[in-house]
């Protein structure tokens, strides 16, 4: 599989920005200010005096940031670089629409939220909360996620509503909760509750899950091509099905098709490879039953 | 107001305030912090709200939120329309120990008014039950919505408290309960007196008309009509606005009925033999034709009752929408333009079931002035507010707007800028906004009313009492009273029999 990243990576980009971390900062910084829809048509100066918060400081970007490079351009050819030890740095991307965001080391917590379109790649792990409420675009993640990747904020019931997200590694608990468009694919393993209430969309495991996949899901689908100990008892067995098709790409099975949650409308799949999960076997009489 | 927090993590997340120099933080848009409650109330040029609805055992907590809040002066009515203790006396005809046990209860909880809440309604419900009409009998006690409404009316007359009584009826937000409410306004009527006996709040929830939600039309006139015709009642709009809220009442049977409807989280509460309480998220939308009619219901009821001392400007806070949407109700009631901004965005059935278009009425300022300020002081009996006479508080707002210059029918959004932030607030003589932002963070006094009773019959009932609660309360009476101390600053209005 391509990478979506280095995909669209090809194409030259003349206007770029890189912020370099200048220091650690002590407590978490809340940074909705650094998304190229900000930065791309703003001289230096005046990018050097956006506002941030450091805990409940308030503080330029300048202050935190050697910031060099050219703006001016197109926001959708925009590139924006963030480099150094940005774990604390949250709610990079923030409402993102267009361009490109890179980061280099870790991510923080909320990476691109409410993003809407263009790019976000982060070449290391990202924080909890990845891409949530996420509406369109794209997130690759070259290392592991935190939880909540794609996932409505507590006590929402607004998910990811569009967009894809990409994890070469592992991610946490409650992937994809209340998600109802978009795709998330997880190239490593899975927390517990991966599509939790979700209405729609397709998340994609290629590693085990932990177990409770699409607890409360009323629609959309859940593929585990890898290992999950056992299934809801709220879920029942539908068929057993050779391949599923995600978007355009075709993954072979064979799967376990399973329908639910019966505590709802029983409209969610949930799709378990049988090659990897004998353990599941006893379903298969209750699918020779129907 | 702890509860709906709790359950709303969501709507304070983007709605967040930082600290400045005179203020503190906080966060929420329908049910904010204490503190930003406070400032923003002060922001818009309003020094003085009412907690109108608290159930008695949790009066406690009730006084430490409003001792939270900053620069107002507050005020909190307990409910008594469910209580078991008046339902008791007034099914058994003894109005005068009621009385004694209303004034005994008022300066437990240290409340200022007598509030009733879908009177017999929520004790049904504590049997998963309502009452649908006045003359529907309450589970397990012999009276009816009806008797425990005049039986209220007349200790209210009989302890000559300085507000009426607050009444939030049956049948609320249903459709075709327009009837109830009239019901509930004529059962009082011969018990009037030379001021009003009876406030109808959140009037817009309790004006529709048809069978159901499809065929839901508005009966905002005859209503209007009814409080024209009548002197002893006032009423307030309880306004929607489109947007994100949180609703709140002590009308458990309406909330789960709520939830039922747009299958959001719901909670509901049991306060032993008090009351009960309910919430649940609503998003009123402009799409949607129900709350498109709710939305007219509320202009018409302000619009066509002439006199602005008989409607309040409320928006229920926060069940039809924040109090910080008062600007833009302001304008629409000033100008009939804005009101048409919005009626070309909602749906177009609403003008088969309203009147609001053929309305030409826009309020002048000193109605706005009236309804949000001194009709409403008036009504609940604060002689020291809602003037400039002396003996008045100097609290005093000032707008950046000139009444000689302005033309608020069409410049309604300059309006809405100039009421969201006032350029001087004065609370009691001192200047604690300015510009927009507060510059003094003061303490705000706590009234409560210390009525006089028969003091024989207090004594009375008070054996009585003590029995009651050792047989029906979880709490021990003296952990049930709020000491005066437990005020912040404490202003006893005292009555006289």
């Amino acid at each position: 599989m391509n990478s979506i990243y280095l995909k669209r990576f090809r194409v030259k980009w003349l206007n770029r920005i890189v912020l370099e971390l200048k220091r650690q900062p002590r407590v978490p910084v809340d940074s909705k200010t650094i998304s190229p829809n900000v930065l791309s048509d703003k001289p230096l100066e005046e990018i050097a005096v956006l506002e941030i918060w450091e805990g409940n400081r308030q503080i330029g970007l300048g202050e935190l940031f050697n910031i060099k490079g050219d703006t001016g351009g197109p926001t959708s050819d925009f590139h924006v670089v963030v480099s150094g030890d940005t774990r604390k740095i949250r709610c990079l991307g923030y409402r993102m629409s267009s361009g490109l965001l890179k980061i280099e080391g870790d991510a923080g917590m909320y990476v691109g939220e409410e993003m809407c379109g263009g790019l976000i790649s982060v070449d290391g792990s990202a924080g909890s909360w990845l891409g949530s409420k996420m509406r369109g675009g794209s997130i690759e993640v070259f290392g592991d996620a935190g939880d909540h990747v794609g996932a409505a904020y507590r006590g929402s019931h607004e998910g990811m509503t569009g967009g894809q997200i990409r994890i070469h590694g592992d991610c946490g608990s409650e992937a994809g909760s209340w998600m109802s468009n978009g795709t998330v694919r997880v190239e490593g393993n899975a927390g517990m509750f991966p599509g939790v209430h979700m209405c729609g969309g397709i998340i994609l495991i290629d590693g085990n899950c932990t177990g409770r996949a699409g607890a409360g899901m009323t629609g959309g689908m859940v593929i585990i091509r890898g290992r999950m100990e056992t299934i809801l008892p709220s879920f029942s067995i539908e068929q057993i099905r050779k391949r599923v098709k995600v978007r355009e790409e075709t993954i072979e099975g064979p799967f376990y098709v399973f329908r639910g949650d019966v505590g709802g409308a029983r409209t969610g799949r949930i799709f378990v490879n049988v090659a990897t999960n004998p353990q599941l076997i006893w379903c298969e009489k209750y699918l020779e039953a129907w | 107001m702890n509860a709906g927090r709790i359950l709303r993590p969501e709507d304070h997340v983007n709605d967040v305030e930082a600290k400045t120099a005179t203020t503190r933080s906080g966060v929420g848009h329908s049910v904010p912090s204490t503190l930003t409650t406070g400032y923003r109330y002060t922001k818009l040029g309003y020094t003085t709200v009412v907690e109108p609805a608290t159930a008695p055992l949790k009066t406690k907590h009730t006084h430490e939120e409003l001792n939270d809040i900053p620069i107002l002066d507050k005020a909190c009515f307990p409910v008594f329309g469910n209580n078991w203790l008046v339902m008791e006396y007034l099914s058994e005809g003894k109005l005068e120990e009621c009385a004694a046990f209303v004034t005994w209860l008022l300066r437990a909880t240290k409340g200022y008014a007598i509030k009733l809440v879908n009177p017999g309604g929520i004790e049904a419900w504590a049997w998963g039950k309502n009452v649908t009409s006045l003359d529907d009998q309450v589970p397990h006690f012999n009276i009816t919505p009806r008797e425990i409404l005049r039986g209220l009316c007349k200790v209210n007359r009989l302890l000559n408290l300085p507000h009426a009584i607050h009444v939030h009826p049956n049948n609320l937000g249903k459709p075709g309960n327009f009837q109830t409410t009239i019901d509930t306004m004529d059962c009082l009527r011969d018990l009037r007196e030379d001021r009003p006996i009876l406030h109808m709040t959140h009037i817009q929830f309790e004006g529709y008309g048809g069978k159901d939600w499809f065929s839901i039309t508005s009966k905002a006139p005859e209503i209007a009509d009814y409080v024209n015709t009548y002197d002893h009642v006032t009423v307030d709009m309880g306004q929607i606005v489109f947007t994100d809220t949180t609703t709140m009442t002590s009308d458990g049977p309406f909330q789960y009925q709520l939830h039922l409807l747009n299958g959001n989280k719901w909670m509901n509460y049991d306060v032993e033999i008090e009351s009960g309480a309910g919430i649940v998220p609503f998003r009123y939308r402009r799409s949607n034709l129900v709350n498109a009619v709710q939305w007219t219901v509320g202009l018409e009821l302000a619009l066509l009752v002439n006199s602005p001392w008989k409607v309040y400007l409320t928006t229920d806070h926060p069940n039809g929408g924040p109090f910080t949407s008062y600007p833009r109700i302001i304008s629409w009631l000033m100008s009939k333009k804005a009101r048409e901004a919005v009626m070309a965005k909602i749906p177009k059935g609403t003008r088969r079931r309203t009147c609001l278009e053929s309305i030409d009425r826009e309020l002048s300022f000193s109605e706005i002035a009236v309804m949000t300020r001194a009709g409403a002081a008036k009504a609940l009996g604060l002689k020291h507010k809602g003037h400039l006479a002396v003996g008045a508080d100097a609290d005093i707002a000032v707008y950046p707007t000139d009444p000689k210059f302005v033309d608020p029918s069409n410049d309604y959004r300059e309006l809405v800028k100039a009421f969201r932030n006032a350029s001087y607030v004065l609370k009691e003589g001192e200047i604690v906004v300015h510009k927009g932002n507060v510059v003094k963070s003061t303490n705000g006094r706590t009234f409560w009313v210390n009525a006089t009773a028969q003091e024989d019959l207090l004594s009375a009932i008070l054996p009585e009492l003590e029995s009651k609660f050792a047989e029906y309360y979880t709490v021990k009476m003296e952990n049930y009273l709020v000491r005066e101390e437990y005020l912040g600053r404490s202003d006893p209005i005292q009555t006289a029999l």
